[in-house]
C-alpha cells in the first residue's frame, strides 16, 4: 500500500443555500481554498470523484454541472459515486493505490432544503413494500431510539447528554448550523419532536457541500508538515430490512471497525445524524471512554447531504495537521438506521 | 508503483426485453449476477466487494436502490459502492470494481450494472423542468441529430452509412441469445423506416431495454483457476465540460484524450491492426463512424469508408459490435457494461455465435451524458506484460 494522506480540507454549511438548485455555485470558492492551501492549481489533481443525489437535487445528472465547476479544459480523469463524500474519497483512495495517480481532489454537495429531507429519504427504502407506507427518516430514527431505551441501551438522558455536548463544542465550529450548549435538564425539558427524539436529538436540515485533497508520498510531505495520512479505510453495508435488522446495533460498523486497527485512537469524529446512533457506534467501535468524540459539534450541528460523512474525516484530519492529535478516526455513515458505515483512520508521523 | 494484474473470469447478463415483468430490480440483477458467478464457478461467499452501476435514480423511482438491494445482491457484510457517470457508468462500474483488485485492496470482486427502464420512464427522467435551464424537450435522439449532420457535412459522407451500421448490429443480434432485437435487416429496411430527428431513422436507434450485466474480476492468483481469463490491459475514464463554446461535440477531445491514454497503457500503436475487435457505445447508427474516428481506428473524416467498406462487419478487419451492441439492447445503466463484458467474451473465446476467431485484445467502450463523459478499457487473452 502506499502512503496516502488527506492534506486539503474545504466546507460551507448552512440552513438554507440562496443559490443554484444543487450548491454547485458553492464549489468554485471550495476548490479555490484547496488550491491555497495546497499551493496548486487543478492541473496538479491527478483524478476527481463527486458524491452527489439525483433525487436530493429533483432532476437526473445533478453531478454534471458541478464537472464544470472544476474547470475540465482540458478533459479530466474523473468518477462519481451517488454516495457521500466518504465514499468518493475511497475511490480516489483506490485510484491513488493503483499507482495511476498520485493526487485527488474529491467533493460533494446537496440542498437539502430543495425539499422535504424527511420525505426524500423515504425514497431510499424498499419500493415495493415500505416507500409506500412513506416511513420517514426521523420517525424511522425514533423507532430506533425507542427500541434501544426499552432494551436498557440507552435512556434519554445519555441522549441529551451527547446533544449537550454537540452543541456546546459547536460554539468553536464556524460552519454548525446549530450551537449553543444548556443543560441536560434543559434539554430534557424541551418538547419531544418524534417520541423520544426531541429537536436537539435530529441533526438540523443542512445544505452544504465540501471538499478533501488525497496526496500520496512526496506529494503530501511537500504540502504540509504534518499530513493526516490514512492507516486504513474499511467499509461494509448491512440488509435495509426494518422489520429483520436489530436496529441496537450497527453490524457493519462493528466489521469496519474489526478491520482496522482503532488502538490509540485520540479523537473519533462520528456520523451520528441522531444522538442516540452515536451511542450506537461509540459501543460498535469499542471507543474507550478517554477518545474525544465529536469536537467539531458533529452531525447534530450541522449535517450537509451527502457531505456530512466525508466533513468528519476532514475535521479528523484537522487535528493531526494541528498537532492536536497523533492518531485519529473519522466515520460515515449511509442508508436507513445506520445502514452503511465507513471509518478511515488517519496518524501523524 | 505498478497496478496489480486483473482479469475477468466470469460475465453474466439477462435477456434484455422492453419490459422484464417477470422479475424485480434484485430478480433482474440476480439474473445477470448468477450467469457471472457460474461463468467464475464460483459463490457469492467467494466474492469480497461488490460495486454497483447504474444510470439515474429517476430512471426506477428508487433513490440509492443499492442500499435496498444490497442484501439480494449479496453484499450485506460486505463493502458495497454504488457508481453514476452518466450513460458511460456501466463502463465506469467496471473500472471501480477492477481497480479494488488492481489496488491490491481486494482478490475476487463482483461488480453489477443494471437499468430497469418499465420501472419508471426514462424520457420524464430526462425531462423534469429546472429553475434557469431551457428545456430541451428532445430526447437523445434530437439532442444528438445535428452532431451527426454536422459528422455528415465535415467527413462529406454518403448519407446511407447509417443504415449499414443498424443493418449490421441488428443482424449480428440474431447470434446473441440475450439481444432485445433480434431481426434480419437490410440497409434499404433501414432507409424506408420513418424518419425522427433527421437524420436519424426508426431503425437507427437503439431500444429501451430492461436488463443488467455482471462481471467477477479478480487478481492474478485467483486467474490462475480459469482456463481463458481477459487480462485488463488497460483502463481510462476522461470527462469534459458540457457547457463550453469550444467543444467539439462531434469529436470529443475526452474521447481522443482517454483513447490515447489507453492505447500507451495497452501498448498499443496502431489500433486498427492490434485491436481484434471492438465493443463501441453505439445508440445511434452514425456513431460508429464518428467513434471509430475519435478512438483513432481511422483519420478524421474516414471512419464511414470502414463501414461503407464493410471492415466493421463480422469478417472485417476490425468486427464491431459483434454482439448487436446498444442498438440491439439498450439497458443504459448497464450498456456500457455490456460492452466491457463482450470484449471479455471475445478475448475469452466465449462469445458463442457471435465469437470471433482468434481474438487476442480487444476494446470495451462507453460514453453518456451529451458526449463529454468517457469510459474505456482494453482487454487481453495474454496476462499483461511490464
Amino acid at each position: 500500500m502506499r502512503d496516502v494522506a488527506v492534506v486539503g480540507f474545504a466546507q460551507r454549511q448552512m440552513l438554507e443555500f440562496d443559490g443554484s438548485p444543487t450548491c454547485v455555485e458553492l464549489l468554485v470558492p471550495l476548490f479555490r481554498e484547496c488550491y491555497e492551501q495546497t499551493g496548486w492549481t487543478r492541473r496538479d489533481i491527478g483524478f476527481w470523484c463527486s458524491g452527489s443525489s439525483d433525487y436530493l437535487a429533483g432532476r437526473s445528472f445533478s453531478f454534471v454541472q458541478a464537472v464544470d465547476a472544476i474547470g475540465v479544459i482540458p478533459p479530466v480523469n474523473e468518477s462519481h459515486v451517488e454516495m457521500d463524500l466518504a465514499w468518493a474519497m475511497y475511490e480516489a483512495w483506490l485510484k491513488i493505490q493503483t499507482g495511476e495517480v498520485d493526487t485527488a481532489l474529491v467533493y460533494a454537495f446537496g440542498k437539502s432544503s430543495a425539499g422535504v429531507l424527511r420525505r426524500t429519504l423515504a425514497l431510499q427504502l424498499e419500493p415495493y413494500t415500505m416507500t409506500p407506507l412513506w416511513p420517514d427518516t426521523v420517525s424511522l430514527a425514533g423507532l430506533q431510539a425507542r427500541v434501544g431505551i426499552d432494551a436498557g441501551l440507552w435512556d434519554e438522558r445519555a441522549m441529551a447528554e451527547v446533544a449537550n455536548r454537540s452543541l456546546t463544542d459547536a460554539e468553536k465550529n464556524e460552519y454548525a448550523v446549530r450551537k449553543g450548549g444548556s443543560s441536560v435538564e434543559d434539554l430534557l425539558a424541551r418538547p419531544m419532536y418524534a417520541d423520544p427524539l426531541r429537536k436537539h436529538d435530529c441533526a438540523p436540515v443542512t445544505d452544504g457541500a465540501a471538499a478533501i485533497v488525497l496526496a500520496a508520498d512526496d506529494r503530501a510531505r511537500d504540502v504540509r508538515e504534518r499530513p493526516a495520512w490514512i492507516s486504513g479505510i474499511a467499509h461494509y453495508v448491512d440488509p435495509m430490512g426494518m422489520g429483520t435488522r436489530d436496529l441496537t446495533r450497527a453490524p457493519s460498523a462493528q466489521r469496519a471497525a474489526a478491520a482496522l486497527d482503532l488502538a490509540g485512537t485520540e479523537v473519533a469524529e462520528l456520523h451520528a445524524p441522531f444522538s442516540h446512533q452515536e451511542l450506537i457506534l461509540r459501543r460498535e467501535l469499542g471507543l474507550a471512554d478517554d477518545v474525544t468524540v465529536n469536537p467539531s459539534g458533529g452531525a447534530l450541528t450541522g449535517n450537509p447531504m451527502f457531505s456530512g460523512g466525508g466533513i468528519r474525516i476532514g475535521e479528523a484530519a484537522r487535528r493531526i495537521w494541528s498537532g492536536d492529535a497523533t492518531k485519529v478516526l473519522g466515520h460515515a455513515t449511509s442508508g436507513p438506521a445506520l445502514q452503511q458505515n465507513l471509518v478511515c483512520t488517519m496518524e501523524g508521523r | 508503483m505498478a497496478k496489480q494484474p486483473a482479469a475477468v473470469i466470469g460475465v453474466g447478463q439477462t435477456h434484455h426485453r422492453a419490459k422484464r415483468e417477470d422479475v424485480s430490480m434484485a430478480g433482474l440483477c440476480r439474473e445477470a449476477i448468477d450467469r457471472a458467478l457460474a461463468d467464475a464457478g464460483m459463490g457469492l461467499d467467494d466474492i469480497d466487494a461488490i460495486v454497483v452501476g447504474k444510470a439515474p435514480d429517476l430512471f426506477e423511482g428508487v433513490m440509492m436502490p443499492e442500499l435496498f438491494l444490497a442484501d439480494a445482491l449479496g453484499a450485506a457484510g460486505k463493502p458495497l459502492l454504488r457508481v453514476h457517470t452518466a450513460g458511460s457508468v456501466g463502463g465506469s462500474t467496471a473500472i471501480v470494481a477492477a481497480s479494488l483488485v488492481q489496488a491490491g485492496v481486494h482478490k475476487r470482486v463482483l461488480t453489477v450494472a443494471f437499468e430497469k427502464q418499465s420501472e419508471s420512464n426514462a424520457m420524464w427522467a430526462l425531462s423534469v423542468p429546472l429553475p434557469f435551464n431551457m428545456p430541451v424537450h428532445a430526447g437523445a435522439g434530437g439532442y444528438f441529430a445535428p452532431h451527426v449532420r454536422s459528422y455528415i457535412r465535415r467527413a462529406s459522407a454518403p448519407t446511407h452509412i447509417g443504415a449499414v451500421v443498424a443493418a449490421k448490429d441488428r443482424t449480428n443480434a440474431l447470434n446473441n441469445p440475450y439481444a432485445h432485437l433480434r431481426e434480419r435487416k437490410t440497409v434499404e429496411q433501414v432507409l424506408e423506416s420513418q424518419m425522427l430527428w433527421d437524420p436519424i431513422r426508426y431503425d437507427e436507434t437503439c431500444p429501451s431495454s430492461d436488463g443488467a450485466c455482471a462481471l467477477v474480476i479478480v487478481d492474478e492468483d485467483t486467474a490462475a483457476s480459469s482456463n481463458n481469463p481477459a487480462w485488463i490491459h488497460g483502463t481510462v475514464m476522461r470527462s469534459e465540460a458540457t457547457t463550453a463554446a469550444e467543444r467539439d461535440q462531434v469529436n470529443p477531445q475526452a474521447g481522443r484524450d482517454a483513447a490515447a491514454a489507453l492505447w500507451k497503457q495497452a501498448g498499443i500503436t496502431n489500433p486498427i491492426e492490434e485491436i481484434d475487435a471492438a465493443e463501441i457505445y453505439v445508440p445511434f447508427s452514425w456513431f460508429e463512424p464518428m467513434w471509430l474516428e475519435n478512438l483513432g481506428f481511422a483519420e478524421e473524416g474516414t471512419g464511414w469508408k470502414l463501414t461503407e467498406a464493410g471492415e466493421t462487419a463480422m469478417d472485417g478487419r476490425l468486427p464491431v459490435n459483434c454482439s448487436g451492441g446498444v442498438l440491439s439492447s439498450n439497458p443504459i445503466g448497464a450498456s456500457g457494461m455490456l460492452r466491457f463484458g463482450e470484449a471479455a467474451l471475445q478475448v475469452r473465446g466465449a462469445a458463442g455465435d457471435h465469437q470471433v476467431d482468434g481474438v487476442r485484445r480487444a476494446l470495451g467502450h462507453a460514453y453518456g451524458g451529451g458526449s463529454q463523459f468517457f469510459a474505456m478499457w482494453v482487454v487481453g487473452a495474454e496476462k499483461p506484460t511490464g
